[in-house]
């Protein structure tokens, strides 16, 4: 097992290198500017720009940049934002918290109605119930977050007129007060990411149990008398996570890089708007470390969704 | 009336013989606009009437949490390297400059003691110098004072080329600041500067305090920690800031004026979109007041109809307009492209650019796009009214423009395209994306096919296009096409730098790298000529005369094709009080915003 994982992360170390070389030559190759507004605006004249393009090293060749970033990022220095000169850490920490509880809390809401409403559809299949769910999870999947959230404000911000659509992380409020101000804000961003993600997640969980709640070891189970509830949360659940859990862990490190769309909507601070905002301002440093962080992500979530399968399916072996 | 008796009436006003209200309506009858007659009163120092806003609150504080939406949030707060007007609506909240610019482009003091003219002694005679007297008992957030040490200070600052400001245009013909005692300063300048209130005024004139930046100059700029911890003079007193996010300040009790500011704290939230943002204020009223409304008009007022906010429009020197190629872009001369020493083979013709000019439909483009967010012109340079031509009549005929082509030989071919000489009237145009431009081309597009003229029409995205990328074709600069259109801004009352974009030295060619402002690369001895009497002319009237003199010969000779003047929009709520510019940042007087009842 040690072994194994030594192996793992020697070989993530090339392939996150591979994306860095890839992130920063696609960046290097798209058109743009980070100084492009002052290019526009006639009381700046030019050397302005052309002096801070050389000043942050912009105008050097692609290829010592790229060094140059490498080597920073090697001693833990991210570099700084373009727009803000910030550095680019402190700019990613103040948007976490943010974002893990939003996001976070939609993946949780997520899972907490596809596992029981896929395993109770799955337990009676094509019952009132599993039509419903699986109409239900057709629609929820087939919106866009983009036309559910306009769909939200427009009925419990402005017809309603229930909740806030603006989203404000610092609320100069303590307490219980606090707790509700957070949670009225909350609900709308969590509740479009939540159901669909949720729609999704159950159509998965549902044909994963119906896989295997037929199964000759589910049968065995029910004869030697176990109670329902055991057969299906210990026998049949156990087994069928095994592709959800895949879905889930490859999903999760998108709870780092925030919803993009569903942070605009609503205006959350979290990484995605961070993201964004970078792009749309061409400020690389921001967007190489947002992507590179999330491409780590990926490739650690894999990792763990593979030492997962060994402790749901103990015949799977790591070597 | 020559400039003898106009001085001699302003003298009569002066001394009390003639109305401020008799001169102006002389000066209307001899074919003066009226701000154009209250600004030679202004000039000859003659106090300017009352503006129309009163602040009512008596004390200072009690009005609660005053909310900002900008759809993108600041996303730094040392005015010295504000990249846009984002950073600088986030700056001002907490730094003030000497003075500011109200909406008719006059100035108003903010940390000044007076507005420094030629008849109190402050501007001098050569317009060489200026001499600012500042407010006394103003203190720094943090108890210091503040003084003309700081003043000098910012000069240098910002003028240092290492510490690499964006402010740094408005300082470089500031020769020296010399402190005269603690509350004077006097600037020098290399030549006679009739706009003289650039430095240390509006946008660019913030001032930092000198005892948190002085070890921070040069290459050192970035490691301040005050650049993101601002300690300033202004009404609000910083609290927290999240780049591009939220920014958060609380009332300053020691600010210098009395009874303000009116509000306990101010939050600025950034980031969405321009519609959401117009909602949040016009429909829900959850904030007070939405910055660059760039939304179309016929949203706007369906979400003014919700009754919880209004738009406030305040007129700008912003121009759309149209731009024609004198260069030829499809052949390369010496390996450049668009050469200077080319000549464009249709364009050069004054019948085709005058046909051009009557093909654009400008009201419809108004009356159909734009609504009251950009007002049909004929001028280039439309405000302040000062500078603003008297004639503003356009056409638009699609006879006249047939006329106007078969006179000059354009005979139409076969496929209906006109040509002459072998050489056919088609036209490459160009804009950035961006759904109102798109209207516009089409229908600039239709109106020459009618007359004959065939557009292929091209829109690149907007960070391409306005980028300074050496290495793109599609950049405005560079102007690869025949047409193009896009939008020019003023960010200052004065046409100095606006005005510019056609001077002969100015041209963006492949030696400047293409960052020279003249895109169109059309030269003009007469323009030159005039640009540079209008740049030392410190008579204003004269001045102006030859700014209004400019727009004509680009007008006259077909250069541009001014479509729009587009007027800086916000949408506040209907609650709010806050006086508004368009010359200026619209929080430039925060310390004057209340709440009605």
């Amino acid at each position: 097992m040690g072994q194994y994982l030594v192996r793992r992360l020697l070989i993530a170390i090339p392939s996150l290198v591979g994306i860095s070389v890839i992130l920063f030559a696609v960046l290097a190759l798209a058109p743009g500017d980070p100084f492009e507004e002052l290019a526009t605006n006639p009381n700046v004249p030019a050397e302005v720009r052309e002096n801070l393009r050389a000043k942050f090293g912009l105008d050097d060749p692609v290829a010592v940049r790229y060094v140059r970033w490498f080597g920073a990022m090697l001693q833990g220095d991210w570099g700084f934002s373009f727009a803000s000169r910030v550095d680019v850490d402190t700019l990613i920490l103040q948007r976490l918290p943010t974002t893990l509880a939003v996001i976070g809390l939609s993946q949780v809401l997520a899972l907490s109605i596809a596992i029981p409403v896929g395993v109770f559809a799955a337990t009676r299949p094509y019952s009132i119930f599993d039509q419903l769910a699986n109409t239900l999870a057709f629609v929820g999947f087939s919106l866009p977050t983009f036309f559910t959230g306009i769909l939200f404000i427009l009925v419990f911000s402005i017809t309603l007129d229930w909740l806030p659509f603006v989203y404000r992380a610092d609320i100069a409020e303590t307490g219980w007060r606090w707790w509700w101000v957070h949670f009225q804000q909350s609900i709308m961003p969590i509740a479009v990411l939540g159901l669909f993600q949720g729609a999704s997640w159950t159509r998965y969980v549902r044909s994963a149990v119906l896989d295997v709640i037929r199964l000759d070891y589910v049968t065995t189970a029910r004869a030697k008398g176990l109670s329902e509830r055991a057969v299906v949360v210990k026998h049949a659940l156990r087994n069928a996570l095994i592709p959800v859990v895949t879905l889930v862990a490859l999903q999760l490190p998108t709870v780092f890089g925030g919803a993009i769309v569903t942070e605009q909507i609503f205006r959350v601070p979290g990484i995605g708007s961070l993201l964004i905002s970078a792009i749309l301002a061409n400020d690389t440093p921001v967007i190489m470390a947002v992507t590179f962080v999330f491409s780590c992500l990926v490739i650690a979530f894999n990792l763990v969704a593979d030492i997962l399968y060994g402790w749901l399916d103990p015949r799977i072996a790591y070597r | 009336m020559d400039e003898h008796g106009l001085r001699n009436l302003i003298g009569k006003v002066k001394s009390g013989r003639l109305s401020r209200r008799r001169f102006l309506e002389m000066m209307v009858g001899a074919g003066l606009t009226v701000p154009m007659a209250g600004h030679l009163l202004l000039n000859a120092g003659v106090a300017n009437a009352q503006p129309a806003f009163t602040y009512k609150p008596t004390k200072r504080g009690g009005g609660g949490v005053v909310k900002l939406l900008m759809w993108q949030g600041p996303t730094l707060l040392n005015p010295h390297f504000a990249v846009g007007t984002k950073d600088q609506y986030g700056c001002r909240v907490f730094y003030e400059p000497l003075a500011g610019w109200d909406a008719n482009g006059n100035l108003v003091p903010i940390l000044a003691a007076a507005i420094p003219t030629v008849e109190n002694g402050g501007v001098a005679k050569d317009g060489k110098s200026v001499v600012w007297k500042l407010k006394k008992g103003v203190n720094w957030h943090d108890g210091k004072p503040f003084t003309a040490d700081d003043v000098v200070f910012n000069v240098e600052y910002a003028s240092d080329p290492a510490t690499a400001t964006t402010t740094i245009g408005a300082y470089r013909d500031v020769v020296k600041a010399t402190k005269i005692d603690s509350h004077t300063v006097r600037l020098e300048f290399k030549e006679p500067t009739p706009f003289w209130a650039d430095p240390l005024v509006g946008t660019v004139g913030m001032i930092i305090p000198k005892h948190l930046f002085d070890a921070y100059r040069g290459s050192k700029s970035r490691d301040a920690p005050t650049n993101h911890k601002p300690v300033g003079t202004g009404p609000y007193r910083f609290v927290d800031f999240k780049p591009g996010d939220m920014l958060r300040g609380e009332a300053n009790p020691n600010y210098h004026e009395a009874n303000r500011p009116h509000f306990d704290a101010i939050e600025l939230k950034g980031g969405g979109d321009a519609v959401s943002a117009a909602r949040a204020v016009l429909q829900t009223g959850e904030f007070d007041y939405a910055w660059n409304m760039q939304v179309e008009d016929e949203i706007l007022k369906r979400l003014e109809a919700g009754g919880k906010g209004r738009i406030s429009i305040a007129p700008g020197g912003s121009v759309e307009f149209l731009q024609f190629q004198t260069t030829d872009p499809w052949t390369e001369v010496d390996g450049e492209r668009a050469s200077i020493k080319s000549r464009h083979p249709t364009l050069t013709d004054f019948a085709v650019r005058d046909a051009i000019n009557l093909l654009v439909d400008r009201q419809s483009i108004q009356d159909h796009i734009y609504g009251r967010t950009g007002v049909a012109t004929r001028n280039f340079l439309n405000n302040p009214q000062r500078f603003r031509s008297p004639n503003n009549a356009f056409e638009f005929s699609v006879e006249k423009a047939n006329r106007v082509l078969d006179a000059a030989g354009w005979k139409r071919g076969p496929d209906g395209v006109r040509a002459r000489d072998g050489r056919k009237l088609k036209f490459v145009f160009q804009t950035s994306i961006n759904a109102p431009r798109q209207k516009c081309q089409q229908i600039i597009k239709q109106a020459c096919q009618k007359a004959g003229i065939e557009i292929e029409l091209k829109s690149i995205t907007a960070s391409v296009y306005f980028s300074s990328d050496v290495a793109n074709p599609d950049t405005f600069r560079k102007f690869f096409a025949d047409l193009q259109m896009y939008n020019t801004t003023m960010p200052r009352p004065d046409p100095g730098l606006f005005m510019n974009q056609f001077v002969s030295w100015e041209v963006s060619t492949k030696e400047n790298k293409w960052s020279g402002t003249n895109n169109t690369r059309w030269r003009s001895d007469e323009y030159d000529r005039t640009y540079k009497a209008a740049q030392v002319e410190m008579d204003p009237v004269k001045r102006a005369a030859l700014f209004i003199r400019l727009n004509e010969i680009l007008i006259e000779n077909r250069v541009v094709v001014p479509i729009s003047n587009r007027p800086v929009v916000a949408a506040l709520s209907n609650r709010l009080r806050a006086p508004m510019t368009g010359w200026d940042n619209d929080v430039f007087l925060l310390k004057d915003w209340y709440r009605e009842g």
